[in-house]
């Protein structure tokens, strides 16, 4: 899928030479960058960013998605394995597939979308927020909107993150780097490869390498159990006879120019018995070792972030700390389908609809907390009252629990869950009423996975 | 060029690059011989980046009074070739009374090495200068003339400045025999390429003594002294005022915390030797030390910030001074050796010395009329506000495409790099900062591959991190191949 560099209209009084607009633009009048003003801008255009979109603009606002790419639909156009959509489409389609549905829509939409085009600055203290942005295309532009979501997604945790030692040669690449050389680029990262981290992405990976050929070595885990969902472990792992070594870290990365080898290191009880390591030849080393939402400019604008997920704290109607400023999908806290981000955003886009009509329901809100076993819990805020999705992740592998919520000590609401773990997210909603009445000052609930 | 050089450089580090650029202003031809794919890939590009203020040497050693006189000297230099260089100061923190005891040592030392502005602070002043320093420091050293300079951006404006005014500059040449025909040296490299010059200069760091050994001059051993760094963010917690150093142990200068001008930070350096002038390793072991120091002096250091760490080796010689000297045994060769800590400080009064030594062995200079001694700027997207982009981008469009997002560098300015001669994914990282930042190239790498392929024809699977063996991406993969392995997978 090839989306023009812009698609949709511009404004025509937006256009080079209109004065200054909204109360946050710059101080200094410039004859030729260009002004625009919206009712919202979404910043990203990948699942999340078309579909908070497009819940906007079907109530009826106007509203811009700006992303750097070329393309709408963001990770989504490297991921060419099946895998997407079930729940959301319901039918089983690839990364690109899943994309263009969504680009389709909001081609249909007539939403404006700036594509190329970066946004380096994002300033909300008032009423007005206002968004630099730059492409080789328009210019610099600067955008006046009453309301932004984010959504630029999340990057990939690398080396120096995680510091594996040894030398720095060539042939060290994150997953979803080599992911974009093969499936986009055409492009061999290398022929005898040993991946770090059991993540999707890793996962993933392994099979696509088979695949063109390479040699895929081992894949190598710290945690005493797989990072990814067990189906990649089974398609993408056992079918093609790739070791898995749990509990193993690289102790060293070795080679002058390009990746020679890695030595990989047993831990016991937690630490590492030196005399069990073992080597590798190897020309790459691939590295999925986790995703860290991707809030720069969310820190600019002031948006308070939250430890636990590494996106912003959000309350019930997924509002950051800035009025006005909401977030969705995967810079938000790191999902594992995008069905859920796309659930997740179209929601989030209803909220900002009705931010910006009617307004938000004014109730008061109370904390969600993670209890026992609960890394985080999204959104980090309730209204009683207020049918609402949670989403949180367990820390505790599990074949059958249970999930409960206490609301001032007391279990509100119980439920059984089958195979808990980690890597997939779980997803459940509570219905108003469970959540308790509507009041001024609502007490904390607690989730916990046991 | 097949005639005769004047002079012949080996060796582009911070000495080389500054000796190039000050010979460079004289009626001379000169040529700057560099084994590494690019400028700058050896000592010089990993270091502290601090521009010592003089307090850490005796009066009696070479290294101080070149120290003092090149910290001196970065003002202009920086005027004139507009490298990142900043003089935020150096504090040295004591946490005890017989720590003060050194710092009062170290201040007169500075003070006989003509240090200017040095202060002996109490526990209140150093508290003010630094507020994130351990509020247990009972007081400390402050040296105002401290700096910090970004160094590979301070030899690529050397090195750039020098070729401007007609040095010739020949990377992948390793000098690996010489010859002296009674007139001239004839310089071979490994591939068999010649240069003949009529004086040399060894500046191989880690390698002069090799260097040396080839040219029949005076034999000696260099000894790496390896020093590991930790990189952390923009933005980072502890991000200090002022260079921050512990009270100094007898050979090193201790674990440091550092600002660098573009805001990152780091800390650092361990101090070991080791046996292999290449082991550039870092060790995990290193990791929970360092930061163990560091966290002593400013507690708000957080690991979680780390975005990477490094290793350098300091060539050191035996006595720990510089060897700068005309050989004794080889005719018309100059050792510049044994240049560990503060050589970066010290390079532009080496540069000034060696030209003098030049002199001293017969050499005549003629000041050149049609030298240049500034380069003109290059811009930064990411130093730029908007309306300054929008003047550079009715310049030129492709400064609006950011190629590198954490660091916010455009196309344009990936393009200049390559047109200055950096046409290796770390020669362009080290002259933009694309591949620097947070995600370390995780975004931007195969960007640049394709604009550097763009740019120099070179095929995209010959395309190398820095040169040599280091090639990035293993061939182009067969398409039928790729589509029937999809269609297995329905
Ligand atoms: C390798 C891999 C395999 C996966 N497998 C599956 C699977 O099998 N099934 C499944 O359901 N899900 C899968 N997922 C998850 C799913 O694809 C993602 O969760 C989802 O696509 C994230 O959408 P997003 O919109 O939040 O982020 P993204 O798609 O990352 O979109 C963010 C967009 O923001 C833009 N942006 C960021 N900053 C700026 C800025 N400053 N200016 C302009 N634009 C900006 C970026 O260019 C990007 O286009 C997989 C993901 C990966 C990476
Ligand atoms: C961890 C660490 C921290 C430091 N911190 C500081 C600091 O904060 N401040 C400071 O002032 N100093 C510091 N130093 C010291 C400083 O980095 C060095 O003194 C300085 O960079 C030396 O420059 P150079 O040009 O001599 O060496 P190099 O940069 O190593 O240059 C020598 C060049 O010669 C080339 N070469 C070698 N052999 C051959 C051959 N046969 N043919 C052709 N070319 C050859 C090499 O490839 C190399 O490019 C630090 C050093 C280390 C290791």
């Amino acid at each position: 899928m090839i989306v023009e560099a812009f698609v949709g209209n511009v404004p025509e009084n937006a256009g080079f030479g209109a004065p200054p607009g909204g109360t946050n633009t710059p101080a200094k009048v410039i004859s030729h960058m260009r002004d625009l003003e919206y009712d919202a801008v979404v910043i990203g255009a990948g699942a999340a960013g078309m579909a908070a979109a497009l819940r906007v603009h079907a109530a009826g606002f106007r509203v811009a998605i700006v992303d750097r790419e070329d393309h709408l639909g963001g990770i989504l156009l490297q991921c060419i394995h099946n895998g997407f959509g079930l729940h959301w489409f319901k039918e089983e389609l690839t990364g690109p597939e899943f994309a263009e549905r969504l680009a389709a829509q909001v081609r249909e939409a007539g939403i404006d979308v700036y594509l190329n085009t970066t946004v380096m600055d994002l300033v909300a203290d008032n009423g007005m927020k206002s968004l630099i942005a730059c492409s080789a295309e328009h210019g610099v532009l600067s955008f006046a909107a009453r309301a932004i979501v984010l959504a630029m997604g999340c990057r990939e945790r690398n080396r120096g993150n995680i510091g594996i030692p040894g030398s720095r040669p060539a042939g060290v690449f994150t997953a979803g780097l080599a992911q974009r050389l093969i499936n986009i680029d055409g492009y061999a990262p290398g022929k005898r490869v040993v991946i770090i981290g059991s993540g999707d992405i890793g996962l993933i990976m392994a099979r696509r390498l088979s695949w063109v050929g390479a040699k895929v070595l081992a894949v190598i885990e710290i945690l005493p159990h797989p990072s990814g969902l067990t189906r990649n472990i089974v398609q993408c792992l056992h079918d093609f006879d790739i070791p898995l070594y749990l509990s193993h870290i690289v102790s060293r990365i070795a080679g002058q120019d390009r990746v020679e080898a890695v030595e990989v290191t047993p831990l016991e009880n937690g630490t590492p018995n030196p005399a069990k390591t073992f080597r590798l030849e190897c020309d790459t080393v691939l590295l999925s070792v986790g995703l860290i939402p991707e809030n720069e400019l969310s820190k600019k604008a002031g948006v308070q972030l939250g430890h636990d997920t590494g996106g912003p704290r959000v309350d019930a109607h997924l509002m950051t700390s800035v009025d006005g400023v909401f977030a969705c999908g995967n810079v938000l806290h790191v999902h594992d389908l995008v069905d859920f981000v796309a659930d997740e955003s179209s929601r989030c886009g209803g909220n900002v609809a009705a931010y910006l009509g009617a307004g938000l329901s004014a109730g008061g809100q109370g904390r969600v907390q993670a209890g026992p076993n609960v890394k985080y819990v999204v959104p980090h805020a309730y209204v009683p009252g207020q049918d609402t999705q949670f989403s949180l992740r367990a820390m505790i592998v599990k074949k059958r629990g249970t999930l409960q919520v206490k609301r001032a000590g007391v279990v509100i609401k119980r439920k059984t869950l089958q195979h808990i773990k980690p890597a997939e997210m779980i997803y459940f909603k509570m219905k108003g009423t469970e959540l308790g009445p509507a009041g001024p000052d609502p007490a904390p609930i607690e989730i916990s996975v046991e | 060029m097949n005639d005769v050089f004047d002079v012949a450089i080996i060796g582009a580090g911070a000495i080389g690059a500054a000796l190039a650029r000050r010979l460079s202003a004289y009626d001379l031809s000169v040529a700057l011989l560099e084994r590494c794919a690019d400028v700058c890939f050896g000592v010089s590009k990993a270091n502290s980046g601090i521009i010592h203020a003089g307090f850490h040497h005796p009066v009696s050693s070479l290294k101080a009074r070149l120290e003092i006189r090149g910290n001196l000297m970065f003002e202009q230099l920086q005027h004139e070739l507009g490298f990142p260089f900043k003089r935020v100061g150096i504090i040295v923190a004591a946490f005890s009374y017989e720590e003060m005891k050194t710092v009062e040592h170290l201040y007169e030392q500075g003070v006989a090495n003509g240090v200017p502005r040095l202060e002996i602070c109490g526990r209140e002043r150093l508290l003010m200068l630094e507020p994130k320093l351990n509020p247990d420091t009972v007081g400390g050293l402050y040296a105002p003339t401290g700096g910090i300079v970004e160094p590979y951006r301070y030899v690529f404006a050397l090195v750039e400045s020098a070729v401007r005014n007609g040095v010739a500059l020949k990377t992948e040449f390793r000098v690996v025999r010489a010859q002296h025909d009674g007139e001239a040296y004839s310089i071979e490299s490994e591939a068999g390429h010649r240069v003949r010059a009529r004086r040399v200069i060894n500046a191989a760091g880690l390698h002069a003594d090799q260097v040396s050994a080839a040219f029949g001059a005076e034999a000696f051993t260099i000894v790496p002294r390896k020093g590991e760094e930790f990189l952390l963010e923009r933005n980072a917690a502890g991000f200090p005022n002022q260079v921050i150093f512990p009270v100094p142990g007898r050979h090193t200068k201790g674990i440091l915390v550092i600002p660098t001008v573009e805001g990152t930070m780091m800390v650092g350096p361990t101090a070991v030797e080791t046996e292999d002038k290449e082991d550039v390793e870092t060790t995990s072991d290193n990791l929970d030390r360092v930061f163990a120091q560091a966290m002593y002096m400013v507690p708000v250091i957080s690991k979680r910030e780390i975005i990477t760490s490094f290793a350098g080796s300091r060539p050191v010689l035996p006595g720990n001074d510089f060897y700068i000297g005309i050989s004794r045994s080889a005719p018309h060769f100059i050792q510049v050796a044994g240049i560990q800590s503060p050589g970066l400080t010290a390079s532009p009064a080496i540069a000034e010395y060696v030209k003098d030594l030049l002199k001293q062995d017969g050499q005549g200079l003629t000041e050149k009329a049609a030298y240049d001694p500034f380069l003109p700027p290059s811009a930064r997207v990411r130093e730029k506000n908007p309306a300054e982009l929008d003047a550079l981008m009715s310049e030129d469009p492709h400064y609006g495409h950011i190629a590198c997002r954490c660091e916010s560098v455009s196309e344009a300015e990936i393009v200049e790099a390559i047109r200055k001669g950096h046409t290796t994914l770390d020669g362009i990282k080290f002259y933009t900062r694309a591949g620097m930042g947070r995600c370390q190239g995780g975004f931007c790498s195969y960007r640049v591959i394709k604009i550097i392929a763009r740019e120099t024809g070179i095929p995209i699977e010959e395309i190398t991190k820095r040169g040599g063996g280091s090639r990035l991406l293993l061939g182009k993969i067969p398409v039928a191949q790729g589509e029937s392995s999809e269609q297995q997978m329905k």
